[in-house]
């Protein structure tokens, strides 16, 4: 069997605030005679979290050390941008060539595994990223199972076989199979913000009961895989569930993925392939795979864990990082707040006219959208922004400057205020003077930070995340900020 | 460098208006109440004023911008009128305006006045204004406070104070100032506070409290500037003349270059050097009898005392604890309650500051009076630690 293509690179990313079901229990729990599943915790964005940041985040996991690929697939149901390319926006805020082709599957839970399946048949190389931030309705059951997360993989076209350049793959995509079917176990029209869920068990008796088991042997068949060799099998969705699919299946139980329900939730298009990380991260060489997407239809597809595993999960996988790095919501309310669904007074600096004016952001794209500085030729000044004039008072030269990558640099917080007064969605507003590790300083905000927490001197990573809402045109703009390492 | 216009221009005649939030006045009403303070000092004609610089900083809600809002306020007689705008240096910048006009000779009597209407914002704090179509792209959303918060930090951790010794250091600033304002009766707060209620009081900006900022408030002031020569034309024997009018902005470097640390205001050094130079002044911490600094918020105070070379590096928190800036001390330092509470309305702050040493100067200074002061030296800060335009004026008794 001569694979379609592999996996050659993977970067995950759930977001640090993590709201526990007790918390959300707390809040809502008078809707019920006795609350149910309040165990564990479920991912959350902050504030200034999004779709779009979240898949930036994890495809720089997934390019850390991997030459730019030929193209990239968003995949999400949350994109902020309905209309305006998220995919390009993701290209130019991950600093890609701009000859790169970008796409975006939305539309359905599938569409990560789509966007999956769909590059292992591409030629070339293709950045995959699914994402999903899903707005769950207070009270309803969905609050409690939806996480936020995204997942990307690098996904190179042929076979290791066939292969001879870079290092050995994490995993090969043998096969999918896929099955378009109009079952409505929820949906979310166009320009709404909450999913409409219909009845369990009616879900789990009728379609849960017979697509999956369908396109699973369908899958494994392409593959030339049989099911009692298919160590490992992901599916998103309840674990009871999972079960019955896998005995149906003809899997055996010890093969279901851990679903990540306890610290993350279901992170809708994102989760399928957030699962296959987290079986990569423990799965032995030449093991099989099946990765299910579900969502009016099914997709499966089948992979072989690669060779290349061993020397990736030494330095920690990237699911396992991502989860550990976490902090709790204790404020429902406040997470009410950050995913707009509490219509806080935030005082009249909330006020301020946010336009953006695009013929700058245009001309600016380069600085704001990939943070690049300036790098004098003279003196070697690393500096931001980058500016005609060199920014060294012993330097000064003209025209000295090329663009200088900063996104993926370091930095050390020189300086720093809680600011009480600005307007800020998650009070304190901070921001300091970060110095680079390049030499340059930046006047920037700081995120994922709580009052009391950062320290001058701390070392300071860079981030993508919103910059600010427009909320008189709709739009909300995106720039780098600074996370404590 | 140039000679400068040391001794080149005398001020005639000064006015302030009532600083504090004026609900009753506009910024018009609050030009012509220092303008008649200061006609009725000069002793002359409002029509003998040949030209006006007028200074404001935030032009969409105190008056709007040019020419218009002075001359239209005190119906001059359509002599030329410039509006200047430099941050919170404006009123000096206003002043540097007449000044020069009288030491170049084009005008034989020039009337700088500065003017700020803040308190239609709405809200406590300055106004939330953009930062212009590229900037807003990626500076952080800062306020004033948040911003000169700044140098609490990096202050404290190069100089190896602990946030609470530096706090400290920095509450005797606001004490001080408080007590200075309480015997300003035209001062915005005037009322005495303790190092406790600084310490203890809400915070706004890490690490400065509601006690480390100064007061938002609406006011103007104005000077009116001649030659010596024709001062002593007019009668006057004892005059103030300026000895120095210098102006330093940022180039950036404070903003992207590493060589910036973070603790000072690298502009006011520059600028001060320049001033003392002009002022022929070599040791200004024996030879300054008062000075009226921007301390906008009480750490700017602080790190000022080290900029303005009176104080050694590391060594502010030390001289200000020991009372070295109290109005009893070797160098009062804001006798008249300062930014802090005699209040901030940009525009008017700078020519405020040189309304208090004009009156110190000539002994008119009522219960705040300081013995027999001749050099004094007023400092303004506009922008943010990171940019910002500083200015240094020294002024000084000119006896004939």
């Amino acid at each position: 069997m001569v694979a379609l293509a592999q996996i050659v690179s993977a970067g995950a990313y759930v977001p640090r605030l993590r709201l526990p079901r007790a918390v959300i229990a707390a809040a809502m729990g008078w809707l019920e005679s006795a609350p149910s599943r309040v165990a564990g915790t479920r991912s959350a964005c902050n504030w200034d979290e999004d779709a779009l940041t979240l898949a930036i985040e994890a495809a720089r996991g997934a390019l850390r050390g991997i030459s730019a690929p030929s193209a990239l697939h968003l995949a999400s149901t949350s994109l902020p941008f309905a209309d305006r390319s998220n995919a390009a926006l993701a290209a130019a805020c991950l600093d890609l060539p701009s000859g790169i082709e970008t796409m975006e599957s939305t539309g359905s839970l599938r569409a990560g595994t789509a966007a999956l399946a769909n590059a292992a048949r591409r030629s070339g190389t293709t950045l995959v990223v699914a994402s999903d931030a899903r707005i769950a309705k207070p009270g309803s059951v969905q609050e409690m199972r939806v996480g936020h997360g995204a997942a990307a993989l690098i996904v190179r076209a042929g076979g290791a076989s066939g292969s001879t350049d870079g290092p050995p793959p994490l995993a090969e995509i043998l096969a999918s199979a896929h099955i378009a079917a109009d079952f409505v176990d929820h949906y979310r029209m166009a320009g709404e913000t909450f999913d409409y869920w219909l009845e369990e068990r009616w879900v789990r008796d009728e379609a849960l009961r017979h697509l999956p088991t369908r396109t699973i042997a369908a899958a494994l068949q392409a593959a030339r895989v049989n099911t009692a060799e298919v160590a490992h099998f992901a599916m998103p969705g309840p674990a009871s569930i999972a079960r019955r699919v896998a005995s149906d299946a003809g899997l055996a139980q010890a093969t279901l993925a851990d679903a990540l329900e306890a610290d993350c939730g279901d992170t809708g298009s994102a989760h399928p392939l957030l699962m296959l990380l987290g079986v990569l991260e423990r799965a032995q060489s030449g093991e099989p795979v099946v990765v299910l997407g579900l969502g009016q239809g099914v997709d499966a597809i089948v992979l072989r864990a690669g060779a290349g595993l061993a020397a990736w999960r030494a330095g920690g996988g990237p699911l396992t990082a991502t989860l550990a790095r976490r902090r709790d919501e204790p404020s429902y309310t406040r997470f009410l707040s950050h995913a707009g669904l509490l219509d806080v007074d935030f005082g009249m600096r909330a006020e301020r006219d946010n336009r953006t004016a695009h013929s700058v952001a245009w001309r600016k794209r380069e600085i704001i959208d990939a943070f690049r500085g300036g790098r004098c030729r003279d003196c070697g000044t690393v500096q931001f922004p980058r500016s005609r004039v060199c920014v060294n008072p012993d330097c000064r030269r003209t025209d000295s400057q090329d663009g200088y990558a900063l996104a993926d640099s370091t930095g050390t917080v020189k300086t720093f205020t809680e600011d009480w007064q600005a307007y800020s969605r998650r009070p304190p507003y901070v921001y300091g003077n970060v110095s680079f590790a390049e030499g340059g300083n930046l006047l920037m905000e700081l995120t994922d930070l709580d009052a009391g927490e950062l320290a001058v001197g701390d070392r300071v990573r860079f981030v993508l995340r919103i910059k600010d809402h427009d909320p008189l045109r709709h739009f909300r703009r995106y720039f780098w900020k600074a996370v404590r390492v | 460098m140039a000679g400068g216009i040391c001794d080149k221009v005398a001020i005639l005649g000064m006015g302030c208006s009532r600083f504090g939030e004026r609900w009753d006045c506009g910024a018009d009403d609050l030009m012509v109440e220092a303008f008649v303070e200061a006609i009725a000092d000069a002793g002359i004609e409002r029509d003998r004023i040949d030209a006006a610089w007028l200074g404001v900083f935030f032009d969409e809600q105190s008056v709007g911008k040019s020419a218009l809002p002075l001359s239209m306020a005190l119906r001059l007689p359509n002599i030329p009128v410039t509006r200047v705008e430099n941050l919170c240096a404006t009123g000096t910048e206003a002043l540097r305006g007449a000044a020069y006009a009288v030491a170049a000779g084009a005008c034989d009597i020039a009337l700088a006045m500065g003017v700020e209407k803040l308190k239609d914002t709405g809200y406590s704090g300055l106004p939330e204004r953009t930062k212009g179509t590229f900037e807003d792209l990626y500076l952080p959303g800062s306020t004033a406070p948040g911003a000169f918060a700044q140098l609490a930090g990096a202050y404290a951790a190069k100089h190896r104070y602990s946030m609470d010794e530096l706090r400290r250091a920095m509450a005797h600033v606001s004490v001080k100032s408080h007590a200075n304002g309480a015997r300003n009766p035209k001062a915005h707060l005037r009322n005495r506070i303790t190092v406790e209620q600084v310490l203890d009081a809400p915070m706004v900006s890490y690490p400065l409290g509601v006690y480390d900022c100064c007061g938002v408030s609406d006011g103007a002031a104005c000077a009116i500037v001649t030659t010596p020569q024709i001062a002593r034309s007019l009668g006057r024997r004892d005059m103030v003349t300026i000895k120095a009018l210098q102006l330093a902005p940022s180039n950036g470097v404070e903003m992207s270059h590493a060589s910036w640390d973070g603790t000072y205001t690298l502009t006011t050094r520059l600028a001060a050097q320049r001033a003392y130079h002009e002022a022929g002044i070599r040791d200004p911490g024996s030879e300054l009898d008062l000075i009226e600094v921007h301390d906008c918020f009480s750490i700017t105070e602080l790190v000022l005392m080290e900029d303005l070379g009176l104080s050694d590096e590391g060594r502010a928190p030390h001289d200000i604890l020991d009372g070295r800036y109290d109005a009893e001390g070797a160098i009062p330092c804001q006798i008249d309650g300062g930014l802090k509470c005699f209040g901030h309305p940009i525009g008017a702050t700078g020519l405020r500051m040189t309304y208090e040493i004009y009156l110190q100067l000539l002994g008119r200074a009522g219960d705040r009076q300081l013995q027999q002061p001749t050099v004094g030296l007023a400092h303004n800060l506009g922008g943010i630690p990171n940019r910002n335009v500083a200015s240094v004026s020294v002024l000084g008794l000119h006896s004939i």
